[in-house]
């Protein structure tokens, strides 16, 4: 676990970690915008100056940027997310000061082309409109903005199609240079580097970037909900979809682990991988519940590492002949259970092993390790990250029972269904 | 370029990423179409495969080498089944993946899905332990374990910590050899597969897939979905379960990988104590597949799914096999059409100049059989002729003209140079030597591989190219709304 931390004059930090299992380099460059920082009107900005990014700089022009790296048998892409953006370069570790000479250019030298811009604006619609395909997304865009009546989390990461079809090349360009200056980005690398001679490179491409003002926008608090919230969403399909979501802890707030270890006691092992994969949830609580009961044909849950409190969301799959209020009801037998007794030492020290088992999968990668470093930078620090199990096992069974206690209250969730046979509606 | 990795739930993981996402579509269910729970790290099916040596990011555990004969042990038990092991000490995991001689090919027409539903079945309780005793066991450990179906054969795939292994070849010996095929847990289990069929028939991208299929492959085992129709489903009984088991599995024509931080000569002591005793006398020989047939008319085929946002295309042949002397100048070619950087030529035509989509790429999925050579793009409606005539013309073009030399050279460098990354996990590294046995490769491919790869010529990537995407024979399915 041992890694280099280095913070540069102009601002940017910079975490190395020397791994020398194979020959490759993983380089992550973060920046602390996501959809969190946009308001009405320019919803989808941060993911769509992502895709800019991957348009051309006067050095690099747009055809030239993928097969640099492709012709290197390198591997790249680039996340939005809610709190952050992320770009990554995985390269046979001799070829890694191409990443950082793409990157340190892209960070202050992207064009912005208008023709750019128009041909990626259809683009964009064209993602949304594969997302809206889904059931899923439609029943999780609604839900989430339910959930969110004031916090910019209101709205999906990938925007609102109305400001899709508005937002100029002017207001993605002022997005750009407002977030992409060294002071507001992390850079984190693992792999077969030596870290002086890496830490050499680093300074040579970025320490020359101005280190510019970084914008602060203040988040909006959500208030504490009033009373339950319910949505409905139909349309086409024939499966019934069942979405609720507590609001939950932040990352940093005490609450967080004890409420990883809860949700891995309801819906299965939390996994904190990008790379490396998870495991089944069949013995999990709810499992047992609803599909062994036959009420549903999958169920799964999760909590999100975010900077201000967000969702904890539990999706099931209905079986053909349940209906959602009978799911609901079993949910909430299974939260009751929970509430009122907490549950065996056992079924806890169970959830850190997964969570063990599944740091192991996640370590296998280079990529995996990386990015390990520069996520948790975001929304807390890379402690957050090397005290994650310690963490997860000093976790107790009364933890458990007062988290279920004071956010598993249908007062503090959106229950969302999806109903299946709205079609004319949607299509129309 | 995504939205929502967001590590840390289940539930809105990683949703088809920029690159990762061309190739996957066929082979993996991409999260949103998963069920949830239903999350397991399955191998691809086998007529479309060779996922492995694309878009896997994975780490061998000798540092700078690539497996060969000298670090790979090979071992062919009594009863036939192979096992191949490679050590990886860098992490405290391991790795189980394989496949059996037993398929959808075997299934009756009226009773498809029977194969995939067999393989899933045989976790669902045996002679010894039931379901939740099954999962219990596993899922305590932190381990993982999965059947799938597919045309010619059916995989497993299965990871723990290094200390678990014995627990989990316990497992994977216990469900093939002794499934008890319970009647409860197979009708929970066709609820589930129903409710994949039910979604599938809502998913534009694989109803074009599906109905690309059917053109190509009229009157072919490859037209027919491996996971069957919901009345086929509905028509499989408890006793066909029991009886596809009986006569299809066996050890003759299995191979399996383990790879992590366990002794090789240990692991395969270790399968061998567990499945060196399965026996099937009554094992038949593989099927064998009938010849191609030409395309069915219409080529061109619209799948209406009311109400939705996006329309997919499908636009495709049937391709080579993955053991074809011109494999490699047609996966390099492929690489050129639809894949090299954004998205190769189509991508460039498709996305970037025309803006149409936000993926379009091209596949390459030759297996144990001829799969199908694709190009794929979802697209407003509206944009459906534009986009099908973009592919079309680029198709055009790639089976008129020779690829430039530079395209060539890029090509090679990139198959070259992402091997390394291919055999990042150990993962990666088991989807590789599966493959070696898979398609009777030999031990040293990866290291011949280099030179396998500059090899090939601009001439034999256009000679390639005009045998299989003659203008005459593409299929085009379209599904959306």
């Amino acid at each position: 676990m041992d890694i280099t931390r280095v913070q540069l004059p102009n601002g940017l930090q910079v975490l190395l970690k020397e791994i020398h299992t194979a020959p490759l380099t993983s380089l992550w460059v973060w920046y602390r915008v996501g959809s969190r920082n946009e308001r009405p009107g320019a919803t989808g900005i941060s993911h769509w100056t992502e895709h800019m990014q991957f348009k051309g700089t006067p050095r690099f022009p747009p055809e030239i940027l993928d097969k640099a790296v492709a012709r290197q048998g390198g591997y790249r892409n680039a996340f939005t997310f809610l709190d952050w953006t992320t770009y990554f370069e995985t390269m046979p570790a001799d070829k890694i000061d191409l990443a950082l000479d793409l990157e340190a250019d892209r960070m202050a030298n992207s064009l912005f082309e208008p023709g750019e811009v128009e041909s990626e604006r259809t683009v964009i619609i064209s993602e949304r409109q594969g997302n809206e395909n889904e059931p899923l997304f439609l029943l999780g865009e609604e839900v989430q903005a339910a959930a969110f009546r004031v916090h910019s989390y209101h709205h999906e990461i990938i925007g609102d199609l109305a400001d899709l079809q508005t937002i100029s090349r002017d207001d993605l360009y002022r997005h750009y240079r407002a977030h992409y200056v060294p002071g507001n980005a992390v850079l984190a690398a693992a792999g077969d580097f030596e870290t002086e001679s890496m830490l050499g490179y680093i300074r040579q491409h970025f320490e020359s970037l101005a280190d510019g003002s970084v914008s602060t926008t203040a988040a909006r608090p959500e208030p504490a909900q009033p009373g339950e919230r319910t949505v409905t969403v139909e349309g086409p399909g024939d499966t019934t979809y069942l979405q609720v979501a507590y609001h939950s802890p932040a990352a940093r707030d005490p609450d967080f682990f004890p409420y990883l270890v809860t949700d891995s006691l309801l819906t299965g092992p939390s996994n904190l991988n990008m790379f490396g994969g998870g495991i089944s949830n069949k013995t999990s609580r709810l499992y047992r519940a609803l599909v062994e009961k036959e009420l549903a044909v999958g169920v799964s849950g999760g909590v999100s590492a975010t900077i201000d409190p967000f969702m904890h969301s539990i999706t099931a799959t209905l079986h053909p002949n349940a209906n959602a209020d009978q799911v609901v009801q079993a949910l909430d037998e299974e939260v009751k259970r929970l509430q009122d007794s907490p549950p065996d030492e056992g079924e806890v020290a169970r959830a850190v092993k997964q969570a063990r088992a599944l740091f192991a999968y996640g370590s296998e990668s280079i990529t995996n390790q990386a990015f390990w470093m520069g996520y948790s930078e975001m929304f807390a620090s890379y402690d957050w990250f090397v005290n994650y199990l310690e963490r997860l096992a000093a976790v107790t069974p009364g933890d458990v029972q007062r988290i279920a206690q004071t956010y598993l209250r249908p007062q503090n969730r959106v229950l969302g269904v999806y109903l299946p046979g709205g079609d004319q509606e949607v299509g129309s | 370029m995504t939205t929502q990795p967001a590590p840390n739930t289940k539930s809105r993981a990683l949703s088809g990423d920029r690159q990762a996402l061309s190739g996957d579509r066929h082979t993996l269910p991409g999260d949103r179409h998963t069920l949830p729970g239903a999350r397991h790290a399955l191998p691809g099916g086998d007529r479309r495969s060779f996922s492995g040596d694309h878009h896997h990011h994975t780490l061998p555990g000798a540092r700078h080498a690539l497996p060969g004969g000298d670090d790979i042990t090979r071992a062919v038990l009594p009863n036939g089944i192979v096992v191949l092991a490679r050590p990886n000490f860098n992490s405290p995991s391991v790795v189980v993946n394989g496949f059996l001689d037993a398929g959808s090919l075997s299934e009756p027409d009226e009773l498809l899905g029977l194969a995939g539903f067999t393989a899933e079945a045989l976790m669902r309780g045996t002679e010894r332990r039931t379901f939740q005793e099954i999962y219990d066991i596993l899922e305590t450990a932190g381990a993982s374990l999965g059947f799938s179906g597919g045309t010619h054969t059916s995989g497993f795939g299965g990871k723990a910590l290094a200390e678990d292994l014995d627990l989990l070849l316990d497992l994977l010996a216990d469900s093939l050899s002794q499934p008890a095929f319970p009647a409860e847990q197979v009708e929970k289990l066709r609820a589930r597969l129903l409710t994949g069929l039910a979604i599938r028939a809502q998913d534009t991208g694989e109803m074009a897939s599906l109905t690309a299929d059917q053109i190509v492959y009229p009157g072919h085992p490859y037209a027919r979905p491996d996971d069957g129709y919901p009345e086929t489903v509905q028509a499989i009984r408890r006793q066909h379960l029991v009886d596809f088991h009986r006569q299809n599995f066996g050890p003759r024509g299995m191979a399996l990988a383990v790879v992590g931080a366990v002794d090789p000569l240990q692991a395969v002591e270790r399968v061998a104590a567990v499945l060196g005793d399965w026996r099937n006398p009554d094992q038949p020989e593989s099927v064998q597949l009938p010849p191609l047939p030409a395309p069915g008319e219409p080529l061109r085929r619209k799948v209406d799914i009311p109400g939705k946002y996006q329309a997919d295309i499908v636009v495709g042949v049937a391709g080579p096999q993955r053991r074809d002397p011109d494999y490699l100048a047609a996966s390099l070619g492929n690489n050129i059409l639809g894949q090299f950087g954004m998205m190769g030529r189509v991508g460039e035509t498709v996305r970037e100049k025309a803006g149409l989509a936000y993926y379009a790429y091209s596949s390459l999925s030759g297996g144990l059989g001829p799969g199908p050579w694709s190009v794929v793009a979802g697209v407003d409606p509206a944009n459906v002729d534009r986009a099908v005539d973009l592919i079309q013309g680029e198709i055009q073009r790639f089976v008129s003209d020779p690829v430039e030399a530079d395209e060539l050279a890029d090509s090679q460098s990139n198959f070259v140079g992402r091997l390394p990354l291919s055999l990042e996990s150990n993962g990666g590294v088991a989807a590789a030597l599966v493959n070696l046995e898979r398609y009777d490769l030999g031990l040293d491919y990866y290291r011949q591989y280099p030179d396998l790869v500059r090899a090939v010529t601009v001439e034999q990537v256009l000679e390639t190219a005009r045998r299989y995407l003659g203008p005459a024979r593409l299929g085009v399915a379209v599904a959306g709304p």
